[in-house]
């Protein structure tokens, strides 16, 4: 478990992360989503025990990150991929991984079996033996990936795992993630990426130096949106749009025989727009509800903000 | 402390940065070079008047002697700068400072590929110029001039004492540069010091002997000691994340 009570970090007169409380429950993936310099890297970088806090308490499995003692056998528990890959360039897969392996104190036969399971799952077993920088830009994630993976750690934070990658690498990532999530680790992920975050996590927290929401994808789309609807109508007439703006409907698209209409957040639905409708005389052919994404909820909260 | 850490981060960037042709061959040429250079100027000076003068030949020797040590000050700093500044380039420091490993074990293994490789190098090539040296010379002196207690104090206690100082000055001076190049050339300038006493020597301004090279022992001594812990501060995670550009 993860737990953060009023975290806070400072750099100079700036103010990277303020006043953060987050619990995450093992076997929970949970992603951070802010815009750049929102603080995420320096949340992963505070809960992996890399730097201190200024104010506040954050522990991992039990363990105080904020302890010069605790926060080095925190790190032994995690693992960490920083945004960049980082790797050697002169290094093979399997040498890095031996040499991480070693560092977590691993045995010999140990890192061998873990480098070979790792490398098959991710596809690099055939490139084994090449130096990093001879790697795509994928290939070198995915060995990044492997790297934070080598001690079979319970808890994985992942800075921006799949920024910058073609989609089929980052549905590898992705892939492994939901794989990690069924044998019950741990996950913190931060990302850009909202379809992403929708798809792997069980929560997701909206940072931006403080933590603005925090709830399942669902919630926050539900919660935050306003629910939008088409009305396929034989043919749009204006008394059909005074009847929307009598229900309070505020805002009406019009496109061909189609209105969107985004319905006013309490009170009004879709059933109570159609039956307006045909009883001022529309003839109605279809009505479909919009769902909202995650990315029109985070857009909203960012924006209630500016 | 962890040795097998230490030594694991050790390995790692020995077979790294051998991988560097430059290294390898200042590795190499260093010690040929001296080695031999010396012995050939030995009989190049002397070709006129039939060899270099009995009274002369001692502290000419000591002289050549102590050019190692200003070897001994050049070679870990371009291994340094590779180890450190290549790390901060490629962002590999991050991962690495990700382990449970120490901060002062990731230092000390840095240290350790920065000096060890420089001091075998340096003792292959005084090794040799005071084997050819000493063939040379005995003749003239009537004597094996060396090893000699002098040579002893430079080979074990001057030679490695200047190689640790020098790596910690790249050390700090890595905290700071941003490109290899530029990192060797500042801690190149260590070697300013050891080439003025180098020179200071050959001009008869000062003498090496054995008391006033354990006289720079023991101030080495103390400069490394001072510099380990001014490193150590430069070198620790949060500095190294958070403002090391």
């Amino acid at each position: 478990m993860i737990l953060t009570d009023g975290l806070t970090r400072r750099f100079g007169s700036v103010l990277a992360v303020e006043d953060l409380s987050l619990s995450i429950a093992d076997g929970e993936i949970f992603g951070l989503l802010g815009p750049n310099g929102a603080g995420k890297t320096t949340t992963v970088r505070m809960l992996a025990g890399l730097i201190g806090v200024s104010s506040g308490r954050a522990s991992v499995a039990g363990l105080d990150v904020t302890d010069r003692a605790q926060a080095r056998e925190v790190r032994r528990l995690v693992g960490v991929l920083p945004e960049e890959a980082g790797l050697y360039g002169d290094l093979s897969a399997v040498r890095t991984l031996d040499f991480f392996g070693r560092l977590y104190g691993m045995s010999k036969s140990a890192r061998n079996d873990r480098a070979e399971v790792l490398l098959t799952r991710l596809g690099l077993w055939e490139r084994r033996d090449d130096p990093a920088s001879t790697l795509s830009k994928g290939l070198k994630q995915r060995l990044a990936l492997a790297r934070a993976l080598v001690h079979d750690p319970q808890i994985v934070l992942l800075d921006e795992p799949t920024a910058n990658l073609d989609p089929e690498a980052a549905g590898v990532v992705r892939d492994v993630l939901l794989e990690l999530k069924v044998q019950g680790r741990t996950i913190v992920v931060n990302t850009h990426r909202l379809e992403e975050a929708e798809r792997v996590c069980d929560r997701v927290g909206i940072l931006r130096t403080r933590l603005l929401r925090v709830g399942t994808p669902h919630e926050l789309r539900t919660a935050l949106t306003k629910s939008r609807t088409v009305i396929e109508l034989e043919t749009v007439r204006d008394p059909d749009l005074a009847v929307l703006r009598d229900l309070g409907v505020d805002a009406v698209v019009v496109t061909a025989n189609r209105i969107e209409a985004t319905l006013p957040s309490r009170g009004v639905t879709s059933a109570d727009v159609v039956a307006a409708l045909v009883s001022g005389g529309a003839r109605v052919t279809g009505v479909f509800a919009v769902e909202e994404s995650l990315e029109d909820a985070y857009l909203s909260i960012l924006g209630d903000l500016t | 402390m962890t040795v097998a850490d230490v030594l694991t981060i050790a390995g790692k960037d020995l077979f790294v940065t051998m991988r560097h042709r430059s290294i390898v061959a200042a590795l190499v040429l260093f010690p040929v070079l001296g080695g031999l250079g010396f012995p050939l100027v030995l009989v190049f000076a002397g070709r006129k008047t039939g060899g270099v003068p009995a009274d002369v030949l001692p502290a000419l020797l000591t002289s050549f002697q102590f050019f190692f040590v200003v070897g001994a000050a050049i070679l870990p700093t371009a291994i340094a700068a590779y180890s450190l500044v290549g790390e901060k380039m490629e962002r590999s420091l991050e991962p690495l400072l990700a382990t449970p490993t120490s901060d002062v074990d990731v230092l000390l293994g840095k240290a350790l590929t920065a000096v060890v490789p420089s001091v075998v190098a340096t003792w292959i090539g005084v090794t040799v110029f005071m084997t050819i040296a000493d063939i040379q010379a005995h003749g003239t002196l009537g004597l094996w001039f060396f090893p000699n207690t002098t040579a002893l104090v430079v080979m074990l206690l001057l030679i490695p004492l200047v190689a640790v100082v020098s790596a910690e000055v790249s050390v700090l001076v890595s905290a700071r540069a941003n490109d290899v190049r530029s990192a060797q050339q500042v801690a190149g300038l260590i070697v300013i010091p050891f080439a003025a006493l180098y020179v200071a020597s050959e001009v008869g301004a000062i003498s090496l002997d054995s008391g006033s090279m354990l006289g720079l022992a023991a101030l080495l001594l103390v400069v490394a000691i001072a510099l380990f812990f001014a490193a150590r501060a430069a070198f620790n995670r949060e500095e190294i994340l958070t403002r090391w550009k």
